[in-house]
């Protein structure tokens, strides 16, 4: 009819053509994407690699075996406070009461626990449902009312840590020594589990990956080549056995009580990463909750109930939030009065924006989490390790995530511009 | 160059001259709507037809995208009857029109920019295995649909939809009730943003999906356009049906007329009613 249409008649899909096409032009492709404003994971990555050889020389303490392992502990509560927030930004929205939620939620546990002897079991359980009770409060005034979140979770800010003060006393804390929460940060794996299991989510990650590029190739859809999946899998495994070697080492300062292993916050964080990637990845859930983030009047069209999408998420926030602050009980040994104030919220968003979610909704994943969050918790490690006054900390801290933001800013508007 | 073993791919079925015989697949009768105290719409009757397209034609304001969005289920309809098939029907959201068999194509285009093509199409309806998103079927799925109307112009299903043109982006929404055999379809000015060649592909688009059977509801400016692939004309002005009538009895002069001042001196009277 047109010669747009004959002319391409017999092409079918120009990237039909290309499905299999060679590792060089998919490398070329990346880099377009890049160049496009789509930078992914990159910006988190290469800053982690920037501030491990700037600390690196910087204090010869901070590569130690020791320093890895506290980084780790360290980086945990951040990543999952971050891993709450993704899919909150992944609405456009903001949640700037996860912290305290959280703060609430373990406070609620480490009560039941020392006052009033409760299974740690129950009182976790409880925590939990402290968090979801909170997040479907705030997604329902979000949702029904439709005040900004950011306003909402501001008075929740304020409102919450009155609700800390009040379960805890002025100025209080209470001492988290039971040995199930406080092994999650101070406890390890054998080395042979650690072994185990390390290979164990390799093996399953190599599985799935081959199994699902076999499938798309047998069923003629569009497909990574070939290369970049192996690339992928040989990528995943380098990272994994080189935490595992590395914790594995004996990091003790003295001879007679050796420390080694992985300690169980790691294999949490793990399993919590799998849980979201799935959750935002593979669900109808998460397909609509971007859906909401990207345009939520056509999600509204498509028959998306907003409203629910919006409540769940921060559901699933708050109580996310209960587990990070839960984990940074374990860390410090107490629930204090201030925790999950202060700036644990700012690490947090700073750390899902730097991994690469944006601020704007619509774009972003779990393992942003876990890639900023990183770069945070390494940029306070190195920062405390040089013995730098605190004002630094937080003048740098605030500064990496002006920056992030204006990463994420900037790309959308290469983005919006290449259409990518 | 269509794939023949695509129904779409028929030529014009006869139905089409033959039009008083079959019933409305779809009727609205007397459809109020007011938001506050803006009245918008005022004893609206529609009707639209299996294997036929329905231009609705009127000035800006006239209420045009309110009646699809009614129509929708976007919009709650005040007072009317909704009928579909013969049946009274209640349509309370856009799922029951979906359900009915009812593809919208929106003026304000409803998809969502951070998703690719086959996201889109598949958007509240995703097909499931167990638990798990079912890519492989989905991507099928909306390749062939993309192919049987031979969409050849975008380069990928994967692509995101921020990267489609206009033309492109009409046509994934059009694909969409491909995808989902819908037997009726409502275009809010498919062709408003396109240029002449995307236009002359939206248009042949309209009239393949009438030609295998779907109903179609078209709203246009263009009245060029509107002559060209409409078989009947409902003409809205202020809120209120100006006049039902069959293209071929009416001129474009006329329907300008029915447009900007809501009738036209020389419309014969029973032309509207005979042609029902
Ligand atoms: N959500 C709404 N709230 C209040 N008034 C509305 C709303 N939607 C539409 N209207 C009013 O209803 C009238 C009809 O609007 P509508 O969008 O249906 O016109 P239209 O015929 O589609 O015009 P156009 O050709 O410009 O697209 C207008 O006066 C508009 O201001
Ligand atoms: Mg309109």
């Amino acid at each position: 009819m047109t010669d747009i249409i004959t002319e391409s008649e017999e092409a079918g899909f120009a990237s039909d053509l290309t499905q299999s096409n060679t590792l060089g032009e998919s490398v070329q492709a990346y880099i377009g994407r890049v160049r496009g404003g789509d930078m992914g994971a990159l910006p988190s990555v290469f800053g982690l690699v920037v501030l491990f050889i700037v600390f690196g020389f910087a204090n010869d303490r901070f590569l130690s075996n020791l320093n890895m392992a506290n980084l780790i502990t360290q980086a945990g509560p951040i990543i999952i406070l971050a891993m709450a927030l993704v899919p909150v930004l992944l609405l456009g929205e903001i949640d700037l009461s996860a912290g305290v939620a959280g703060g609430v939620a373990a406070c609620v546990m480490g009560v039941l626990m020392v006052k009033h002897d409760q299974p740690w079991g129950l009182a976790v359980l409880a925590a939990l449902a402290t968090g979801a009770v909170i997040g479907i409060v705030i997604g329902l005034i979000v949702a029904k009312l439709g005040i900004p979140s950011f306003v909402v979770t501001l008075a929740f800010f304020l409102g919450l840590q009155g609700v800390t003060l009040k379960l805890i006393g002025e100025g209080g804390s209470v001492r988290i020594n039971q040995e199930v929460i406080a092994g999650i940060a101070n406890n390890n794996m054998s080395v042979a589990a650690g072994w185990i299991v390390s290979l164990a989510v390799i093996a399953g990650y190599a599985v799935l990956a081959l199994l699902r590029h076999r499938q798309k190739v047998e069923r003629g859809l569009q497909h990574q080549p070939f290369a970049v999946v192996i690339a992928q899998i040989i990528a995943l495994a380098a990272v994994m056995l080189g935490v595992t070697f590395i914790l594995n080492q004996n990091r003790s300062v003295n001879p007679n009580f050796p420390i080694k292993g992985i300690p169980y916050v790691l294999p949490m964080i793990v399993v919590l990463l799998i849980l979201w990637t799935f959750a935002l990845g593979r669900t109808t859930w998460g397909r609509h909750v971007y859906a909401v983030g990207g345009n939520p009047e056509a999600a509204r069209r498509a028959g998306i109930s907003v409203d629910r999408i919006r409540i769940s998420v921060f559901m699933a926030c708050s109580t996310m939030a209960a587990l990070s602050l839960i984990v940074q009980a374990s860390v410090s040994g107490k629930v204090s009065s201030s925790s999950g104030a202060g700036n644990a919220l700012l690490y947090a968003v700073g750390a899902a924006v730097i991994g690469g979610t944006s601020l704007f909704g619509g774009k972003g994943k779990a393992r942003d989490a876990v890639t900023g969050g990183l770069v945070i918790a390494t940029i306070a490690n190195g920062l405390g390790l040089l013995n730098q006054a605190s004002w630094i900390n937080f003048v740098v801290t605030g500064g990496v995530l002006l920056l992030a933001a204006s990463v994420d800013a900037i790309s959308r508007r290469r983005r919006s511009a290449t259409g990518l | 160059m269509l794939s023949s073993h695509h129904p779409i791919s028929d030529p014009a079925p006869p139905e089409r001259l033959t039009m008083s015989a079959s019933n409305p697949l779809l009727e609205l009768r007397g459809i109020n709507k007011s938001f506050g105290v803006a009245h918008v719409l005022h004893d609206v009757d529609l009707a639209i037809y299996p294997g036929q397209v329905t231009a609705l034609v009127g000035d800006n304001g006239a209420g045009k995208s309110t009646l699809v969005k009614c129509l929708a289920g976007i919009y709650p309809i005040d007072t009317g009857e909704y009928v579909f098939e013969g049946k009274p029907v209640s349509v309370h959201g856009p799922k029951d029109a979906g359900a009915l068999g009812i593809e919208v194509v929106y003026q304000d285009l409803a998809l969502c920019e951070n998703l690719d093509i086959v996201e889109n199409m598949f958007l509240g309806r995703e097909k499931k295995s167990g638990l798990v998103l079912d890519e492989t079927t989905m991507e099928s799925k909306a390749r062939e649909a993309l192919t049987s109307l031979s969409v050849r112009t975008v380069k990928s299903v994967r692509q995101s939809v921020a990267s489609l043109s206009g033309g492109q982006r009409q046509t994934v929404a059009i694909a969409k009730s491909v995808l989902w055999n819908s037997r009726v379809v409502l275009l809010d000015e498919p062709t408003a943003a396109l240029g002449v060649a995307q236009t002359r592909q939206v248009l042949d688009l309209v009239r393949r999906l009438a030609d295998s059977g779907v109903g179609v509801l078209l709203i246009s400016h263009n009245l060029t356009d509107v002559f060209e692939v409409a078989d009947r004309i409902t003409a809205l002005y202020l809120g209120r049906v100006a006049a039902d009538v069959a293209t071929k009895d009416v001129t474009s002069r006329q329907v300008v007329e029915l447009i900007t001042t809501g009738h036209s001196s020389d419309l014969d009277a029973s032309a509207s009613s005979t042609t029902v």
